[in-house]
């Protein structure tokens, strides 16, 4: 599976897209996967302040809800409403189907993160393929 | 043979099953609209044999087996003095003396302990044949023509919740039942056991289902469509400290056939004005899915209930939930909350089953 080299990607299977101080946010291909069907996604509300590692959202399969975790603490600008009533959209392209656009309050943090090739070396040893 | 078509495994109960194959959706709406396959085998079978197999079936099961004929099956419940469950089971009359219980898997050493003891005192052998067979489970609007393709029994001659005979993909006698946990018509056939013999009967019935698009079918189909149909699961809706009556499985047991393990407790709870609290169906009328485990709380908030199973419905598009809550809000059209991560969603209380089945057209297309 190829994961954009320009994301950086967390253990929890999120990915973010940064330039600047903006923040674009969504899960990999590799956890929409996992999850199987989505079905609901649960989204912050704009404004909202968000932290490095804490939960801002979920998403539901049919059978398991699934939290999500912010890769980089800011406040929401944006998120994608088409995901209330197409929350497939997540299965058909992960990449692009992003959840929430943040302002960075810290852009440093966002380089700690893995790279593409380093994710996916991560996800090949948690799962054996 | 599940893993090389690319199944998603889990332990369930000690048992190594396949959740998923294509995907839940997909595999639920195969049932509902084609055919579907499911690897039933971790389900347990008790054989009870003898002159006094009838009365002992009577004594611990809470349906009346004397009304069933020779070929034919009832859903039913072994309870305990309390009138809680054991188990459910389904119960198929082989003959006057021969009766088989088709039990569940994760209760299977209990389940087999218990009808031994209890049926002990009673003139017959009761033995464990769970891993003599293999059972797969045809369901759906099209489970017939496929099956037929497969054996020389008239299926069409086999009405709902009967069974048969017949040789199934060269297996003679094999046991062909209209039975399932799908709330659509559909077959369970009962092949020996042996990886070879099943992988090729499993095999042979993909083959068979190709023209109607058949899939494989895992637990996470299994699930919701037993939900949809508002099927009882051990350990959700029944267990071992819900009574009969707060299960709502009434017309399952009948009292009338005299004495046997639980009517006394039943007894007590008529004479008590029934149960304090019943299973309910919920349809969430706000944003959210309700889960198992999930508390019910009445509109000010308070705590009344829990949820026993929940999940999306793939076939209705609708988020359903089975729940226990107090007699007073158990009427249809009472309004409800779930708690949903710290908030209360609104649901209401529907009718159940919240689907079923269609009724079988005259010709069948």
């Amino acid at each position: 599976m190829a994961y954009p080299a320009n994301y950086r990607y967390t253990r929890e299977h999120e990915w973010i897209e940064a330039s600047g101080n903006a923040g674009t946010v969504g899960i990999t291909d590799h956890a929409q996967d996992s999850l199987g069907d989505i079905v609901f996604v649960e989204l912050p509300k704009v404004g909202a302040k968000v932290e490095k590692g804490k939960v801002f959202g979920s998403v539901e399969s049919v059978k398991a809800v699934s939290d999500l975790f912010a890769p980089a603490s800011g406040t929401v600008t944006a998120v994608n409403e088409e995901l209330t009533t197409a929350p497939e959209k997540i299965n058909a392209d992960a990449h692009a189907a992003w959840i929430m656009k943040i302002e960075l309050s810290d852009p440093s943090e966002v380089a700690g993160l893995l790279s593409a090739s380093d994710y996916e070396a991560y996800v090949k040893e948690e799962t054996g393929h | 043979m599940h893993r090389r078509l690319g199944a998603k495994m889990v332990d369930f109960g000690g048992w190594d099953m396949p959740v998923e194959y294509s995907g839940l959706i997909a595999e639920h709406l195969a049932v509902r609209t084609g055919v579907g396959l499911f690897d039933v085998s971790h389900m347990g079978d008790i054989q009870l044999r003898g002159p006094g197999s009838l009365q002992a079936v009577q004594h611990i099961s809470m349906n009346d087996a004397s009304r069933l004929q020779t070929g034919q099956a009832q859903y039913s419940a072994l309870l305990y003095p309390q009138a809680t469950f054991v188990d459910d089971v389904i119960v198929h009359k082989f003959s006057d003396n021969d009766y088989l219980l088709v039990i569940n898997a994760g209760t299977r050493e209990k389940d087999y302990n218990w009808v031994r003891s209890q049926a002990a005192r009673f003139d017959c052998h009761v033995n464990d044949y769970s891993d003599y067979y293999t059972q797969l489970a045809i369901q759906g609007p099209r489970a017939e023509q496929t099956l037929q393709k497969l054996t020389n029994a008239d299926l069409s001659n086999v009405k709902f919740y009967w069974f048969t005979w017949g040789t199934v993909c060269g297996l003679p006698n094999t046991l062909i039942a209209r039975t399932g946990y799908t709330a659509e018509d559909g077959f369970e056939i009962y092949v020996p056991s042996d990886v070879a013999t099943s992988e090729r009967v499993w095999s042979e019935v993909l083959e068979a289902g190709r023209e109607f698009d058949i899939l494989p079918c895992g637990l996470g189909a299994r699930n919701t469509l037993r939900l949809e149909g508002a099927l009882s699961l051990y350990g959700h809706e029944i267990s071992d400290s819900i009574n009969v009556f707060e299960a709502g499985l009434d017309r399952f047991c009948k009292l009338e056939k005299g004495r046997f393990l639980g009517s006394d407790a039943l007894q007590a709870v008529i004479a008590a004005g029934g149960p304090e609290r019943k299973l309910v169906g919920l349809e969430m009328i706000e944003r959210g899915i309700a889960r198992d485990g999930y508390r019910v709380l009445d509109l000010a908030g308070q705590p009344i209930g829990s949820v026993t199973s929940g999940s999306p419905a793939p076939f209705l598009k609708k988020n359903i939930a089975l729940a226990y809550v107090p007699r007073a809000h158990a009427e249809v059209g009472s309004e409800v909350a779930v708690e949903i991560r710290n908030a209360p969603v609104k649901a209401r209380v529907v009718p159940l089953p919240f689907y079923k089945k269609p009724k079988k057209q005259a010709a069948s297309s």
